[in-house]
Formats: C-alpha cells, sequence, structure tokens
C-alpha cells in the first residue's frame, strides 16, 4: 500500500522532520549561549552555517564532494555486482557458503579500516586504496543479506517456476532474484552505509583528497565551525546516496 | 457407445516416504482417470496424502511407484499439459496483475502486446478486468487467488489441478469463487482435478468424488455427483445438495476419526519418549 493512501499527504511528516533539526539545532545554540556546552568543542550551529559558503568558496567543497561521492559510486557500484555476485554463488553452492559463511560473518564485524596500510601497500596512495577499503568494508552485509533473500524465497514461488517449467537461469532471473530483492537492498543499503563511513575514515587518514581531508585539515587549523561545515557535505552524500538507493530500489520495485 | 478416452490417468501410485526411524506410505495404490472436459475431486482428512498425490500429479515429487499419463503419454516431472494451481498464496508480489497472468506466455516466448491481449482476456474470465495495474498486495486473498488462476489457465493446460485453492479464504468467498471456477470450467471444458478436503467445495464443483481413506491414503470410495449442470452457488442450499454431502460425510467421517485417533496417539508416544 503507497504511503498517500496508508497515511495521507507525506509532506506534514516531511515538515515535521525539517522543523525537528532545526529545533535541535536551536536547542544547541541556546545552550551553548547559555554556557551549558563549551564553545569550545561545539561551535553555535549559527557559525557552522555562516562557515558552509566559506569553506565552499576557500576549500574547493564541490570538487571534494564530487570526489567522494565518486569513490562511494564506485564501491557502491562493486558492491552491487562482486557483493551481490559472491552472494548468488555461496546461495547456489551449499558447500561452498557453508566453508565461508561464519568468515564472511567475521568480515562483518572487522575494523576494516584498521587496515589501510595494507591496502596503501597494494594499491599505493591512490583513490582506489579508498575505494577498495570502502568495497571491503560494506561486502560482508551485502553477501550474507544476498544469501538470506534468495535463500527466503517462497518455496510455493519455485514451484509455480517449476510448473511452468523454467530452466534455471529463468528460474533466476524470473522469481529468485525479484523474490530476493527487498533483503537484497537491506544489505545494500547497510553495505553502503559502512562503505561511505570507510571511504571519509580513509580519507581523513592518508590525507588524499575528499571531503575526509577536508575534515582532518580543518580540524587540524581548529576551525571547527569549518569542520562542522564540512561534516555537514559528508552528511549531504550521505542522504544523495540513500535517496539514489531508495529511488533504484523503486524503479525495480515498484510496487512497493 | 464407446466411453471418451481418459485425459488423465493416474495408475497404481505408490508413495513412501522414509524418516529418521520409520518408512511411511502416504499414498497406496492410487488409481482413476479423468475424462475430458470432466471436473473431479479428491477428498480426505487431513494426513491422507492428497498433497503428495497433487504433487506426484504435477511432477512435483519423484521416486514413486506406479505411473500418470496424460492421453495415454507417460509423464514425469512437470509437464505443460498439467497447470497447477497451489494452495498457498503464489502470484507474483513484484508483477501487476496483468503481467502475473502472462507470466508462461512471456517463458513461451510471445510477443509483448499479443501476450498481453491474451492476460487480458483471461484476466477478464476470472472477473478481474479494471485491475489489470493493481499489484497482489493491493488485492483481496480472493482476487489473488483468482489471479492465480487466470495464470494457470493463460498456460492453455489440458489439465488444470488444484490444491485447495480457496482454503485461505473464508466461506462466504469460498463457495462464490468456486461459482466462478465452475463458471469458467464450463465455459472452457476445462478437465479439472480438485484437491480439498471441503465437503461443500467438493460437492459444488465436481461431477465425481474421489474418497480417500487416512494413511495410508488409498481411495475408498467414488461418488458420482447427480446434480444438473449449470449449477451456482444456489445449489448449497438444495436437497439433493444435502443429500451427497451427507453420502460423502459418512465415509468421511470414519477416516477423519482414524485421523484424530492417530494424531493424539502420536503426541503422547513423543510424551512418553
Amino acid at each position: 500500500m503507497s504511503a498517500l493512501t496508508a497515511g495521507g499527504s507525506p509532506w506534514p511528516a516531511r515538515a515535521f522532520g525539517v522543523a525537528s533539526v532545526v529545533a535541535a539545532f536551536a536547542l544547541v545554540e541556546a545552550l551553548i549561549r547559555a554556557g551549558t556546552i563549551n564553545a569550545f568543542i561545539v561551535p553555535l550551529p549559527s557559525q557552522i552555517v555562516a562557515a558552509i559558503p566559506r569553506i565552499v568558496a576557500e576549500e574547493h567543497v564541490p570538487a571534494r564532494f564530487w570526489q567522494t561521492t565518486q569513490e562511494v559510486l564506485w564501491a557502491a557500484l562493486l558492491l552491487g555486482t562482486v557483493g551481490v555476485g559472491l552472494g548468488v554463488l555461496l546461495y547456489r553452492y551449499r558447500v561452498l557458503r557453508l566453508a565461508t559463511e561464519t568468515w564472511v560473518g567475521a568480515l562483518a564485524a572487522a575494523p576494516i579500516v584498521l587496515m589501510y596500510p595494507l591496502f596503501l601497500v597494494i594499491f599505493g596512495r591512490s583513490a582506489t586504496t579508498i575505494v577498495m577499503i570502502g568495497f571491503a568494508a560494506g561486502l560482508a552485509p551485502v553477501i550474507l543479506k544476498t544469501v538470506e533473500g534468495l535463500a527466503g524465497t517462497r518455496a510455493v514461488l519455485i514451484d509455480v517456476g517449476r510448473s511452468f517449467k523454467l530452466s534455471r537461469r529463468q528460474q533466476f532471473w524470473k522469481i529468485l532474484l525479484p523474490a530476493a530483492l527487498p533483503t537484497v537492498f537491506v544489505g545494500m543499503r547497510l553495505g553502503l552505509v559502512f562503505a561511505m563511513i570507510n571511504i571519509v575514515g580513509v580519507e581523513f587518514l592518508i590525507n588524499f583528497g575528499g571531503l575526509g581531508q577536508l575534515v582532518n585539515e580543518l580540524a587540524e587549523r581548529y576551525d571547527l565551525p569549518g569542520t562542522y561545515g564540512a561534516i555537514f557535505f559528508v552528511v549531504l552524500t550521505s542522504i544523495v546516496f540513500f535517496d539514489l538507493t531508495e529511488r533504484v530500489e523503486r524503479w525495480l520495485r515498484p510496487h512497493r | 457407445m464407446t466411453p471418451p478416452r481418459a485425459q488423465l490417468e493416474v495408475e497404481h501410485i505408490v508413495k513412501h516416504f522414509v524418516t529418521a526411524d520409520q518408512t511411511v506410505t502416504a499414498v497406496d495404490d492410487v488409481s482413476f482417470s479423468v475424462a475430458p472436459g470432466e471436473f473431479v475431486s479428491i477428498i480426505g482428512p487431513s494426513g491422507c496424502g492428497k498433497s503428495t498425490l497433487f504433487n506426484i500429479i504435477g511432477g512435483l515429487t519423484g521416486e514413486y511407484q506406479g505411473r500418470v499419463t496424460v492421453e495415454g503419454t507417460t509423464i514425469s516431472g512437470t509437464h505443460p499439459a498439467i497447470g497447477m494451481v497451489f494452495q498457498e498464496e503464489s502470484t507474483f508480489p513484484w508483477r501487476s496483475v496483468l503481467d502475473n497472468v502472462a507470466f508462461p506466455l512471456e517463458i513461451a516466448g510471445m510477443g509483448k502486446s499479443e501476450r498481453a491481449d491474451r492476460a487480458a482476456h483471461f484476466v477478464k474470465l476470472v472477473g478481474l478486468s479494471g485491475f489489470e495495474r493493481r499489484y497482489p498486495s493491493e488485492l483481496s486473498g480472493g482476487m489473488r487467488q483468482r489471479v492465480a488462476i487466470a495464470r494457470t489457465l493463460a498456460s492453455e493446460p489440458k489439465i488444470l489441478l488444484m490444491d485447495e485453492p480457496f482454503a485461505a479464504l473464508d466461506e462466504q468467498t469460498r463457495v462464490l469463487l468456486g461459482d466462478k471456477v465452475l463458471q469458467i470450467q464450463q465455459e472452457l471444458r476445462q478437465t479439472t482435478l480438485l484437491i480439498t478436503h471441503n465437503l461443500t467445495e467438493a460437492v459444488q464443483l465436481s461431477d465425481r468424488v474421489l474418497v480417500m481413506t487416512y494413511r495410508p491414503g488409498r481411495l475408498k470410495r467414488v461418488v458420482d455427483v447427480g446434480l444438473p449442470h449449470p449449477r451456482d452457488a444456489e445449489i448449497v442450499g438444495s436437497d439433493a445438495f444435502g443429500h451427497t454431502v451427507a453420502q460423502i460425510w459418512h465415509d468421511l467421517r470414519e477416516e477423519a476419526s482414524r485421523g484424530i485417533a492417530a494424531d493424539e496417539a502420536r503426541v503422547l508416544e513423543g510424551g512418553r519418549r
């Protein structure tokens, strides 16, 4: 059932969401001005807003935003192809699944970002290192959720396919994959969150462009309003990808 | 006059299931035939092997004794001559009503516009015109089951095989939907085999009712339903209908009681272990 039929227009809810954020900022502003929150640690939200045009003009934010976005995009593409592909393989070959599922699960909890020196050795100090760390960090949830989605396909739908004498390939493309898509997208969203965190983190650590590097530089200059302004653009990247994933899912699953 | 050649023949079917501690005979030497255009129901208590028989005839279960033939040809595995409608909700939630019904035509490689026309015909046949662009999540349980029936009919099977297709529906919807199915069956002269545990449904729809015993599932009796065609839901209130139901219930009650007693014994035995 669509959101419209379920609960009327979505605009009041969206307006409430925006109002909540504005109210939270106003509260923080008031608490800082009252001295409850230390102004040397947390800048005034009004100063952060004022810093945004400055860092956009002086710190090449659009180019950095585009670099981080490109890195996340590449990681997302790798997750969607390699991650989902590996999930399909693990579903298809039970022995492979039994042999590796525990390791893949462990990978989900591993602090991949700490392995950045190893990635630097393999891929050099380049955007490839950042993309590969993002990809590795997001891989486990994509694989696990793909396996879960495929394995969770209702038996009766598979029987319908068998009753129409579908080939194995048809059974996969026409039934298994569409049935698994909701769960696959849960995995993709989780994977993207992990990938983004790690991409910005490694940009921060290896000082190789992007928004992560900007956060690092501004923090080192003790430009706190600018630092939080840069973090705002990191959040914006996250929103862009969340929206993009939503749109892709709506396109693939119009019945949602 | 020679009798019409059977369209579906089920001959001496035996099916065992091997569990950890025993071998269970689910179906034991079941034979029957269904003539072209005939509507036959198989009725029996839970656990009598009805669904096993459905899976064997539909080709979803292998490794059984006996054979299934369609117009004299022995079949194994799923076969385009047999279209199956399942007990569980089986529409594809990611496809619209029209795309669900067009599914077998798409698999057969039919062109997009031609299959849309064909699918629309079957959507109309099951009374869902106007809902072509809706998704299953927007439909009621009865409507979804009609979509599943239309999808199977669109593949134009020689035999329509249905496993308790109305089991999840309320009684009123069940009777009215049965009416619709019978109307379609008469219109298409569709050979139909219905697996059910519902007496009213079996008598309302069928030309013949095959009563099965509780485990192992054997054919206990064949009842010819002498009610006139065309039938509609009104017939459920007639004396003749009540008489036929009583006749079948007489056989079924004994088997259902055996089933309940066996279930109780199994639970008690499990508790003692």
